[in-house]
């Protein structure tokens, strides 16, 4: 079983799209769920979100920002090469209904797991409200796309070089304070703007489901690499989640988590990033 | 036979300074000589207590006879008789208990080294490269679909395979073996046995799926409404890591033993950055728990790096659970072992990262339902040991998964093991078999292949009376 790259094309700076030929895949892939994969024989392996499955054709939808050696590797492969593994589905499905109006928050990477969520949303008939940040133009994500499908399209920048100037989390106040009314907020990216928006929407109460990405290896429930702290219990986020209820998860201890093998990473990617120049 | 001899040949061992910095197998194996006069020392008894004491009954004296004459290779088709996995059943039995431990010449002298013969013999058909594929009698039409490829789901496909049966093997992780290769490390089951074995195996006409998680990827209903399977052995082992729910847990640096072993094993994390994957090994390692699955975790963080490893456990000496040999392997290795001590707090440093293990003292009491004393903590004996790195080896319990996503699949609801009737294997859904950990919970190498084994034989008779009215009730109430 050979889980081949059909097409790839660069979606942003150091961001792909990816379209890979698993069949078996795609045939019970839901929005929410994600796959592992392993670029080469000594790789690790790494969880992606699966951006879109095409259960018909046997395809599979990846996006991924380049962060680091794997993603570095798997950002040079060309259509037509092979990867070394591709397990999935895995993890719950999103819980997706008709709540009513939806705002769904994606910054940086993030951006990438939220695309198959404003499908599916959408396609629940919810009025669908997509916030879309980066740091600046350059780095935005999916605009055609996600503008496209959604009812309201925002986009924030931290340089105002496009959109507001300021955080997700401005323009999610400003519309707040602007008395819409909001029965539900997904919100995926940077720790840091998942643990912001929970602190904004508990004040209002609005119920706000987050998509975790703790570091993994198996993404099956049996290492444990994965555990994450939700309501004062430990949860694997590959077999509980990746979704949780924002207003009960550990931020901090998920932050810290995933640093946990920054000193390794670097050894890996500056390696890497020789072995390239070296030919 | 001529005069008793009381003691066991010795089985070369690679030294201490050489093995602990190095993952390569530490026991060498026995040379021809050696074996022979190690099978010399058996009576061949007419009623001998070894077999019943196996937990597959391997005809011992039979095939310790052709040892004795120096036929090596009947010997092994002896064993295959009743094990197909003898190279990794003479490395990693717990003898003591089983075979050894009830040999009549360990009353008075040193028990036959039982295992050590079972090991020399599979070795030795395998580098002779005798291991021959005995042709298929008669094909038969089903398709039975295996789930993981652990030693029951191997054993069990190659009887199936064997009886003609077009058999699938689906794994969800990347090799197959289970905790063959994922758990226990290279320098006890190097992990050319293993492929070796699988390898014999997909030679039956076995086909192999890796990357495919059943209940996830597959149900289990689809693969048997859809996709044409007609019975089904789970043998997906017990592979959920237990914590013991104490705070600071969660701290970086405290890792599930599975994490730690499959980072170091399936993932070769010790050939970092060779391999990607990392694992953090500082200088001061603590291991909580003494079963096999401590010992390796121990030993490998050893080897990993760590200057100071210490097994942290509740009870004493005489109650641990791991293989003897391996705990004495650990012991020369320069293991520290700490009994009668129980975690019941970690402290962690202002970046999150594990700093000190606080544990209490723990006396025996009187024995529980395992038949062991029962550890009782002394109250107010608390005290802290730093530490850098901590492995949680408290014991696998199944994953949900597989009965979460199957129609009319029941599980133990106190312990989450699958409910199988304990002589045909059979489940609570018709035309699905269970054994190995998933069923009794974590438990040995050579008693998930005898249940793989076993269940091949109900699989085979249901497959061919699966018309007879009332089966299935036939074989869940015998
Ligand atoms: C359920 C889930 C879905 C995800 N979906 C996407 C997606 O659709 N697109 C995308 O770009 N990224 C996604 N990620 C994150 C992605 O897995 C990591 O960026 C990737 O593993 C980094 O690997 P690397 O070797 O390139 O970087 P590294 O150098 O290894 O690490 C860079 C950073 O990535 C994180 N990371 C490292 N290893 C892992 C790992 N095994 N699992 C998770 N995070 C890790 C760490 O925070 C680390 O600091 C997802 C993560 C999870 C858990
Ligand atoms: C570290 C360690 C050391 C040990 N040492 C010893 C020892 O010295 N002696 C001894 O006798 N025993 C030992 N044991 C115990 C022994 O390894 C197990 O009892 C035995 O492996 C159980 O076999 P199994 O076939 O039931 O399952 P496993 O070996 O656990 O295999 C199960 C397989 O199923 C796969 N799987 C799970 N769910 C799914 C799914 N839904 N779909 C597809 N695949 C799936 C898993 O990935 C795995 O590969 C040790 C165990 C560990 C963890
Ligand atoms: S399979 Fe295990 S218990 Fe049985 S004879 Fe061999 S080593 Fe002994
Ligand atoms: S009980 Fe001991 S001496 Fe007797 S047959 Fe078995 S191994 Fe040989
Ligand atoms: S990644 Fe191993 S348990 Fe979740």
């Amino acid at each position: 079983m050979g889980y081949k790259i059909l097409f790839k094309e660069e979606v942003g700076p150091g961001a792909y799209r990816m379209i890979i030929e698993a069949p078996h895949v795609a045939k019970n892939a839901q929005p929410g769920q994600f796959i592992v994969l392993r670029v080469h024989e000594k790789g690790e392996r790494i969880p992606l979100t699966i951006s879109k499955a095409d259960k018909e054709n046997g395809e599979i939808t990846i996006i991924f920002q380049v962060v680091g050696k794997s993603t570095k590797h798997l950002s040079l492969l060309n259509e037509g090469d092979e990867l070394q593994d591709f397990l999935g589905p895995l993890g719950m499905p999103s819980e997706i209904d008709n709540f009513g109006t939806v705002v769904l928050i994606g910054g940086g990477f993030g951006t990438a797991v939220l695309y198959p969520m404003v499908a599916a949303y959408k396609e629940a008939n919810n009025h669908v409200i997509v916030i879309n940040g980066a740091r600046n133009k350059d780095l935005l994500l999916l605009e055609k796309d996600l503008s496209q499908i959604a009812d309201e399209y925002y986009v924030t920048t931290d340089d105002g070089s496009k959109g507001k100037k300021g955080f997700v989390t401005d323009m999610l106040k400003e519309l707040i304070d602007k008395n819409v009314k909001i029965d539900r907020v997904f919100a995926v990216g940077p720790v840091i703007m998942m643990a912001n928006v929970a602190k904004l929407t508990k004040q209002h109460n609005i119920k706000t489901i987050v998509s975790l990405n703790p570091i993994m290896v198996d993404g099956t429930g049996m290492c444990g690499s994965c555990r994450v702290e939700v309501g004062g219990k430990t949860k694997f986020a590959c077999v509980d989640g990746p979704d949780f209820d924002a207003h009960e998860v550990n931020f901090d201890l998920l932050m810290k988590r995933l640093r946990m093998y920054r000193t390794e990473e670097k050894i890996s990617l500056e390696k890497f990033e020789k072995e390239i120049q070296n030919g | 036979m001529g005069k008793i001899k009381p003691k066991r040949v010795e089985m070369a061992k690679r030294p201490v300074e050489e093995r602990i910095k190095s993952f390569d197998e530490v026991a060498l194996g026995y040379t021809e000589e050696e074996a022979i006069k190690e099978a010399e020392r058996c009576l061949l008894c007419p009623k001998p207590t070894c077999v019943p004491a196996c937990p597959v009954h391997i005809d011992i004296p039979g095939f310790i006879k052709w040892i004795q004459k120096g036929d090596f290779l009947q010997a092994v088709k002896v064993i295959k008789q009743d094990n197909p996995l003898p190279a990794v059943c003479g490395r990693v039995c717990p003898q003591e208990d089983q075979c050894e431990g009830s040999c009549v010449m360990g009353r008075k002298f040193e028990p036959i080294a039982i295992g050590r013969l079972e090991r020399f013999v599979a070795d030795y058909e395998a580098k002779v490269g005798n291991i021959e594929v005995q042709p298929v009698k008669e094909k038969r039409a089903e398709k039975v679909a295996i789930v993981g490829s652990g030693p029951s789901g191997l054993v069990c496909a190659s009887q199936l395979a064997q009886m003609g049966y077009k058999v699938t093997v689906f794994e969800s992780l990347h090799e197959f073996g289970g905790v063959l290769v994922y758990g226990i490390p290279q320098f006890r089951l190097p992990k050319d046995i293993v492929k070796r074995e699988v390898e014999y195996i997909r030679k039956l006409g076995v086909e192999f799926v890796k990357n495919f998680f059943v209940g996830r990827t597959r149900t289990l209903d689809e693969l048997m409404e859809e996709d044409g399977y007609e019975a089904v052995f789970i043998g997906t082992g017990a592979g959920l890591p237990r914590f013991q729910g104490i705070p600071g847990e969660n701290l970086l640096g405290i890792y599930s033993a599975n994490e730690f072993l499959t980072r170091i094993n399936l993932m070769r994390g010790y050939k970092f950055p060779e391999y990607d994957t990392p694992v953090k090994v500082g200088n001061t390692v603590a291991v909580i728990g003494a079963g096999n699955v401590a010992m390796d975790a121990a030993r490998s963080a050893l080897r990993s790096g760590a200057k100071k490893v210490m097994i942290l456990y509740r009870r004493t000496e005489k109650e641990m659970t791991a293989r003897a040999e391996e705990a004495e392997n650990a012991m020369e290795e320069g293991i520290e072992f700490h009994f009668l001590v129980n975690p019941v707090r970690y402290h962690g440093d202002e970046n999150g990262w594990v700093k000190e293990v606080e544990v209490i003292k723990m006396r025996l009491g009187e024995p529980d339902e395992s038949g062991r004393r029962r550890p009782i903590p002394i109250e107010g004996s608390e005290y802290r040991i730093p530490v850098d790195t901590v492995v949680v080896a408290i014991g696998q319990v199944p994953s949900p998964i597989i009965a979460q996503t199957t129609k009319g699949l029941k599980r133990h609801e106190r312990r989450g093991t699958l409910l199988a009737n304990e002589k045909t294997f059979a489940t609570t859904k018709k035309g699905v078999f269970a054994g190995g950990d998933v069923v009794t919970g974590a438990a040995t190498v050579i008693l998930a292949a005898g249940a793989g084994k076993d269940a091949a034989k109900y699989i085979d008779y249901y497959l061919k009376n699966k018309d007879k009215p009332n089966i299935w009730e036939e074989l869940t109430n015998s």
